[in-house]
């Protein structure tokens, strides 16, 4: 099975990449998988009289808070990590109160080995270490319920913040935390059989709504601080670059403009509010050394990475002789495929609020990547790491850009120097020029087919940049990176021989993760290269990835109920169908789309999807994860690019490079099958078919290949 | 300046030209609408200037003299009523940071158009971007309020 590739490979090499990786920017890191119990010393305002672990806080009330320790950027931890303490805890949803984690080990990510919002993992990780943290606090309740009693613990039940007992007796659960706050934390819990749950797989409502409807939600930009100041910094119009001349004379003469300070990435002016910053900054001179990036262009990007493509790269899998085979084969299909830089545009702006005071540095923001804030922000302004305190906001997005640490550092750095609580707010066209982006990618595919036109071997060359080996160098060794061959080291097929090479080319831009990171690069070429196959050798593009399936009856499923939903070989007149399937974060998924062709290009009609993730623990929300990753896919993958000229993103904001509207958007229809394996992840499952669906769903109309994203701009 | 936010008076006498955006965040603590792009392409900085709606990111606040400012905050009762508990009933939000500038610009809608053809509700929503891609759950909890403020 290859869903659990993930966490193989994260829990084993990556996981002390990750810790390695952070503690170079500190020179330290608390290593270690602490016990739920130890999460509760470093919950600031846990009470003396509590029953409290790492996730689950009982007050003598009998107020019930749990931690959220993902970061909310809509994707739902902020209902479905409590779901699955409330249900093993035994209180009911509506009456938990929720707060967000501070940065503690025990809140380390064990897929990733950081406290990390990403890679579709926080249902998955937190899957059993949840509910047995909720298990562990009730089990306590219990214990002083039964010792006050005295009547046997497995006499009683447990519901509504109570536990009862056969006799009749019940006690509230605030009525029992002086007692159970004495005792001990059990070391092993038994969990709830599926049967009984009420709260897991059911439909809750997201407790995060109300708040985001009425305008309530605090998100980063909305933070403020008593004697709090605004900043708007001027960086380098190419990444990289530094101010080597400022004349501020003009932007200190802006009336309400306090100060001008310069930290390492540009120059910030301040003021009360943020137009006046704004239109401070816009009156600086600036002199700019545009570092080594300043001769970077579109051309000599492409060519760069053609000519990288050349050299051999790492064997990331290889299975039978690998692409020596090709060599004998009867005959051989080819075709090369590449995908363009993207940024991450997430609604909200980066942005992030820095307060230092009395020793200790609280830094308040959109933050996805919790411990690396901490130690990155400790580093650069020199503080001990335990001095520095993150509390993160709800997150106008995310989609990987809030994983980068470099706007709380700048945040950090304006508040010591101006000795204020200072909040930093970039423009969007500041978001747009300085993210960091989805890397570009060139895929060489060749097939290698016997005489009767079979697959006998495939080879899959990608060459890019290594998001993994800028952000945590040591994961990367003899030049693989595993979060490369996502989407193409676990491929489903079943082919005599594989391989799966992979080349790593600094391209000079910098890059990083985007939602569902390679696997968006890899289903494209793949999914695409396959349908090359299927209409070369003549064979129905569904029959011949089900004979490869043979071995894998969750894939083959999930593409037959996609196929037969969306109609394969019924497409209506003046349309066609293109599918594409794969698994990714331990989910398997097919996607139809159904596409016309219209004077202004292909329009797609509509979206059918089938996915097998395992148990679903919040369903109406794991729908709404679909059709938002499928969404994301399909708005990047039809219209979108960044590119250079003289070593700057081109692009500024949206209109140039846009965003999917309400008219734009296809009818989608998703699908999930009834399971009882482990969960699989889903909030980036949706992303990466889309596009190949699409793109097969054009070749089928109209014979045109479209191997080069933007969809649009290559059709 | 006098300006006239939600119904209440509130007194702003910094720059003419700031966005009225910036007039609310940061001078009178309105943060309900969003910073999405400052230049009108978005719509998360919807609100409405004497019941019309605007990108108040790209609109000086000189020109709310007299006016009314409404946030999702000081929307009509019935009608605030009716779209938040519709956008609750159909989970609309993920993130969320888009959805208070897309109920600003539903509640336009619903106060000219009572009942918005689906062609309709599409044409008034496009400007506003979600990000998230929850637009057909927007889509219906407009349908949804507008049966409900009717």
């Amino acid at each position: 099975m290859k869903q659990h590739r993930l966490e193989d490979k994260v829990a084993g090499v990556s996981r002390r990449g990750f810790l390695k990786a952070t503690s170079a920017f500190s020179g330290a890191l608390v290593v270690g998988f602490n016990l739920p119990e130890a999460g509760a010393k470093t919950m600031a305002k846990a009470e003396a009289k509590s029953v409290a672990n790492a996730w689950v806080r009982v007050d003598a009330k009998g107020g019930v808070t749990l931690i959220c320790h993902r970061s909310e950027m809509g994707q739902g931890v902020y209902t479905s990590m409590p779901m699955l303490v409330a249900e093993e805890l035994g209180v009911p949803l509506s009456a938990v109160k929720i707060e967000m984690a501070p940065s503690a080990p025990v809140y380390i990510n064990a897929m990733l080995g950081g406290q990390i919002t990403g890679g579709s993992t926080s249902v998955r990780d937190a899957w059993t270490k949840l509910r047995e943290a909720g298990a562990s606090a009730r089990s306590v309740l219990v214990a002083a319920a039964a010792d006050t009693w005295k009547v046997p613990a497995g006499e009683c039940t447990t519901a509504n913040g109570m536990v009862m007992h056969k006799s009749g007796k019940k006690a509230t659960y605030g009525s029992l935390v002086a007692k159970a706050s004495t005792m001990k934390m059990p070391e092993k819990v038994a969990l709830k059989d599926p049967k009984d749950w009420t709260i897991i797989g059911k439909q809750k409502a997201r407790i995060d709504t109300p708040a985001k409807v009425y305008g309530k939600a605090q998100y980063g930009i909305d933070v403020k601080l008593p004697g709090m100041v605004i900043a708007s910094l001027a960086q380098a119009p190419v990444i990289g670059g530094k101010a080597v001349k400022v004349n501020d004379a003009k932007a200190k003469a802006v009336k309400g403009v306090l100060g001008v300070v310069q930290i390492p990435d540009g120059v910030a002016v301040i003021a009360k509010d943020f137009y006046t910053a704004k239109k401070g900054r816009d009156a600086l001179e600036i002199e700019w050394d545009n570092g080594p990036a300043a001769g970077l262009d579109m051309f000599r990007i492409e060519q760069d990475l053609r000519t990288a493509s050349v050299g051999s790269g790492a064997i990331m899998r290889k299975d039978g002789a690998g692409d020596a085979a090709i060599a004998k084969a009867a005959s051989k299909i080819e075709a090369e495929y590449m995908l363009p830089f993207l940024a991450h545009a997430t609604l909200e702006p980066v942005n992030c609020t820095a307060e230092i005071k009395n020793g200790e540095c609280h830094i308040t923001g959109p933050i996805q990547f919790q411990q690396g804030a901490q130690f990155g922000v400790a580093a650069a302004i020199k503080m001990p790491p335990e001095k520095v305190f993150i509390h993160t906001t709800f997150l106008g997005g995310g989609y990987g850009r809030k994983l980068e640490l470099d706007f709380q550092i700048q945040a950090a750095q304006l508040a010591q120097a101006v000795g204020k609580p200072v909040k930093l707010i970039w423009t969007r066209e500041d978001d747009m020029k300085h993210d960091f982006y989805r890397p570009i990618s060139l895929h060489q595919m060749t097939a290698g087919l016997d005489d009767k036109g079979a697959v006998q071997a495939l080879h899959f060359k990608m060459t890019s940049p290594s998001v993994t080996a800028r952000a945590f160098p040591p994961v990367v060794q003899n030049g693989k990176d595993p979060f490369m061959a996502e989407g193409s080291e676990n491929l489903t097929y079943k082919v005599p021989n594989l391989a799966i090479e992979n080349v790593i080319h600094d391209t000079g831009v910098r890059v990083g993760y985007w939602r569902s990171v390679s696997n968006a690069l890899n289903a494209f070429a793949v999914e695409s290269f396959i349908d090359e196959i299927a209409l070369a050798t003549k064979k129905d593009p569904v029959a011949m990835r089900m004979g490869m399936l043979a071995h894998d009856p969750r894939s083959q499923n999930v593409l037959k109920l996609a196929t037969e939903r969306a109609g394969w070989g019924k497409a209506p007149a003046g349309r066609a169908l293109g599918v594409a399937q794969m698994e990714c974060y331990g989910t398997h998924s097919a996607v139809v789309a159904e596409v016309s062709m219209t004077k202004d290009g292909p329009k797609v009609h509509k979206v059918t999807c089938v996915v097998d993730c395992g148990i679903i623990v919040h369903p109406d929300q794991a729908l709404a994860q679909m059709e938002s990753g499928i969404l994301l896919g399909f708005s990047s993958g039809m219209w979108d690019e960044i590119t250079f000229k003289d070593g700057a993103v081109e692009q500024s904001n949206f209109h140039d490079y846009p965003m999917l509207r309400m008219s734009q958007v296809p009818q989608i229809d998703v699908t999930f099958v009834q399971s009882s394996a482990a969960p699989g992840g889903l909030g980036e499952v949706g992303v990466p078919l889309v596009m190949p669906a699409i793109a097969n769903a054009v070749a089928a109309l109209s014979g045109k290949r479209v191997r080069k994203l933007p969809l649009m701009q290559n059709v | 300046m006098k300006l006239n936010v939600n119904g209440k008076t509130a007194q702003f006498d910094g720059d003419p030209n700031t966005p009225i955006l910036w007039v609310l965040r940061d001078h009178l603590d309105v943060t309900s609408p969003k910073f999405g792009c400052g230049m009108a392409l978005c719509g998360a900085c919807t609100v409405h200037l004497d019941g019309a709606p605007i990108r108040s990111c790209s609109t000086p606040v000189s020109a709310a003299a007299g006016k009314k400012i409404t946030t999702v905050e000081g929307l009509p009762a019935k009608l605030g009523k009716a779209l938040q508990d519709a956008w609750i009933a159909e989970e609309v939000p993920q993130c969320g940071y888009c959805q208070t500038g897309q109920i600003m610009s539903a509640a336009a809608l619903l106060s000219t158009n009572k009942a918005p053809s689906s062609e309709q509700i599409v044409a008034a929503m496009d400007g506003n971007v979600c990000r998230c891609g929850t637009y057909s759950r927007i889509q219906k909890a407009v349908s949804r309020a507008a049966k409900a403020a009717a």
